[in-house]
């Protein structure tokens, strides 16, 4: 029974809303605008934050990824007076990395080259990563047949290689070549396992690309050293790199950052030139979030003043209701109703106001994520507890600001409101 | 010309349904004060049919209003039903409405967006009956004040005296122990107000204790008791030998 009034009252309210229908569907366009913002909020920073955490899957949220950088004077003198170039990480570097810092789990020099693979007829130019077995703990892909590098291929100096998966597509082996000889500049080395690889997609880096090849770091040293030379429109260059890349691997995220500051400064030490870059893939998730908060502060600005506009302005067009209908009141109250029955019979009415204009403002504000991912190529998802949130203020906004009017509604004399014309 | 009084005819009409003891209502206008009642004593037994007669500004619609719990006197008691209404709060005179009193005022005062079902069942609603229960009942008044056909209508499709047999229907839903109109017949040509008095007269032969404010001597004629008023005092009762 209890019910069935509650239902009759929110029919009763429907009823008076439809007498106005247009000031009805004005009144509630802030409430529709401050919905429509909070969804779109929580829609993109979600994606956002999404985002985040797939970089941070790939790129490992304990990792620090040191990388040779060519410092900017040495490009510019290039040319002219520097007969060879000297820059990059330090076998030194990885060792003190090592053996220095205890938050440190796993420290992987990189030393690469550029080089042509040939398997038969088919050619794929190829980064040729000399790196030791820790290489796949770090950066930890997939094996998709054969095995990974180990220590023993180190210590063996063995001329073995891994392909990536796109890599073996491209060259158009299969799992049956693992055991075959690949042929990498001049030399020979035995394909001994495939791994995924990661596609890198948009602004993110990953330490691993589609065209790597992974050998021995000590094979790489032997066979093509630390000097490379580049041609570059007709003059030559020489240049000379001990690692190109050093991934840090840290005991936990807590000791990620402090780490990063470590290495910094310990490198600024030995380094004369900023010929090194250091990234921190959980700066990206601080950068996410810093992000996401701009945006929020900006929506939210938004979703509260067209809340707070469009709840006085139900207010408004409430008390308007509530003087219209003085008689009305005055009739009910002669008859027997409550103060508080009033109360609720007019809260309700702005409660089933705002309600739907928060229905409208979640469909509008489903659409305008949709329109980002569409146009801006942002991720936004829509969070299932943001419906609910939504539907929570588009209530609470009926309640904050119906409660006023419907309260002067119940507080009129009965006489009076009898007597009014 | 008046119909019949059917008052002090039964044993258990003897009883005291309304009792006013010195009852004062003073509005404060700013400094001065207005006394728009100044110590009214009477007493109404059940079944009885009273008419309140005076000048204009006498008192009589504040003194309806005190009867009908919509305001509280300013000084002196009031028992309708042996219960006290003189000191109760705003829940306890809705209450005392809608279980003791039903209203019919002279501009018929029913909801617009509501049908005349609804009007009636208003009271029912209010005391939290099931709708089905409600609907029967609702039905069966509009029969007795012969809008049987009518249900559906919106008070705006129905004429002034139908409009006011609505009314009274409302005011009966809830079966009040006293009905007090205000000018119920004010507002209607003199042939539909006759009418309406006629159903009054009616539902007081069956019992119903009535209470009704007019200017009109052939209105007051159907009464049983003829009180006039003067500067908010009772000027003289008359009543039906
Ligand atoms: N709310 C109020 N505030 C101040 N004065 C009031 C109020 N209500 C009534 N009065 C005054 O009390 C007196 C009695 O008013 P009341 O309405 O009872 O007269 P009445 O006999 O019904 O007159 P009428 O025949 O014109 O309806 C009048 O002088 C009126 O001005
Ligand atoms: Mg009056």
């Amino acid at each position: 029974m209890h019910r069935s009034r509650a239902i009759r009252n929110i029919r009763l309210g429907i009823k008076n809303l439809m007498l106005h229908k247009l000031r009805s569907m004005l009144t509630v366009l802030g409430v529709v605008f401050g919905v429509g913002s909070v969804i779109a909020m929580l829609a993109v920073g979600e994606g956002a934050s999404r985002e985040a955490l797939e970089q941070i899957r790939k790129l490992g949220s304990n990792n620090i990824i040191l990388s040779a950088l060519k410092p900017v004077e040495d490009e510019q003198t290039s040319g002219r007076t520097a007969f060879m170039s000297m820059y990059g990480l330090l076998y030194e570097d990885e060792q003190r990395i090592r053996q220095t810092m205890p938050a440190v789990v796993r420290a992987v020099p990189v030393k690469h080259v550029r080089k042509e693979g040939r398997l038969g007829e088919r050619a794929l130019e190829l980064r040729v990563m000399g790196t030791t077995a820790d290489w796949f703990a770090v950066v930890n892909r997939p094996v998709l047949a054969g095995r990974k590098l180990t220590q023993s291929d180190l210590d063996g100096q063995a001329a073995v290689c891994v392909l990536t998966e796109y890599g073996t597509r491209r060259l158009l082996a299969t799992e049956h070549t693992i055991g075959q000889s690949l042929r990498i500049g001049g030399d020979y080395y035995e394909v001994i396992g495939i791994v995924q690889s990661e596609q890198s997609s948009g602004s993110i880096q990953t330490p691993d690309q589609e065209v790597d090849a992974y050998i021995p770091l000590n094979v790489a040293q032997a066979r093509y050293g630390d000097i490379s030379m580049r041609r570059s429109a007709g003059s030559q260059e020489m240049e000379m790199v001990e690692l190109h890349m050093i991934l840090v691997q840290v005991r936990s995220s807590d000791e990620v950052e402090p780490t990063a500051d470590a290495i910094q400064s310990m490198l600024k030490r030995f380094h004369k030139k900023e010929d090194y870059r250091i990234s921190v893939p959980l700066a990206l998730l601080r950068q996410a979030e810093a992000t996401k908060r701009t945006f929020n502060i900006v929506l939210g600005s938004i979703a509260g003043i067209s809340l707070l506009v469009g709840g006085i302005g139900i207010m408004n067009i409430m008390l308007a209701s509530v003087t219209e209908r003085t008689r009305e009141i005055g009739i009910r109250r002669a008859i027997g109703a409550k103060q508080r029955q009033i109360i609720g019979q007019f809260l309700i009415e702005t409660i089933v106001l705002s309600t739907v204009g928060g229905l409208i403002g979640i469909a509008i504000g489903m659409m305008i994520p949709w329109l980002v991912t569409r146009l801006a190529g942002m991720p936004t998802i829509v969070p299932a507890y943001g419906i609910v949130l939504s539907l929570c203020i588009s209530v609470g906004v009926g309640i904050v600001f119906g409660l006023y009017p419907a309260v002067r509604a119940a507080k009129m004399d009965p006489i009076v409101a009898l007597r009014h014309e | 010309m008046a119909a019949p009084a059917a008052d002090a005819s039964r044993p258990a009409a003897q009883e005291e349904l309304i009792v006013l003891q010195d009852v004062h209502k003073i509005y404060q206008m700013g400094t001065a004060q207005v006394k728009a009642l100044a110590g009214v004593s009477l007493s109404v037994r059940r079944g009885g049919f009273w008419a309140i007669m005076g000048p204009s500004g006498s008192g009589k619609s504040t003194m309806l209003n005190l009867l009908g719990c919509l305001d509280r006197p300013t000084r002196g008691r009031y028992v309708l039903n042996r219960h006290d209404v003189s000191t109760l709060s705003d829940d306890g005179l809705s209450e005392i409405r809608l279980r003791e009193i039903g209203f019919v005022f002279q501009s018929f005062n029913l909801i617009p967006q509501l049908t005349v079902q609804e009007n009636i069942e208003l009271p029912l609603y209010y005391q939290g009956w099931a709708a089905a229960r409600s609907a029967e009942r609702a039905e069966e008044l509009a029969a007795m004040v012969g809008l049987g056909d009518r249900s559906g209508h919106r008070p705006t499709e129905l004429s002034g005296g139908e409009q006011q047999r609505v009314a009274v229907a409302r005011s009966l839903a809830n079966d009040p122990s006293v009905l007090l109109a205000d000018e119920p017949t004010g507002n209607l040509d003199s042939a539909t107000g006759q009418q309406i008095m006629e159903l009054f007269a009616e539902l007081n032969r069956r019992g119903k204790t009535i209470v009704l404010v007019t200017h009109e001597p052939h209105i007051a004629g159907y009464a049983g008791h003829r009180l006039h008023m003067r500067d908010g005092r009772v000027d003289r009762i008359e009543a039906e030998a």
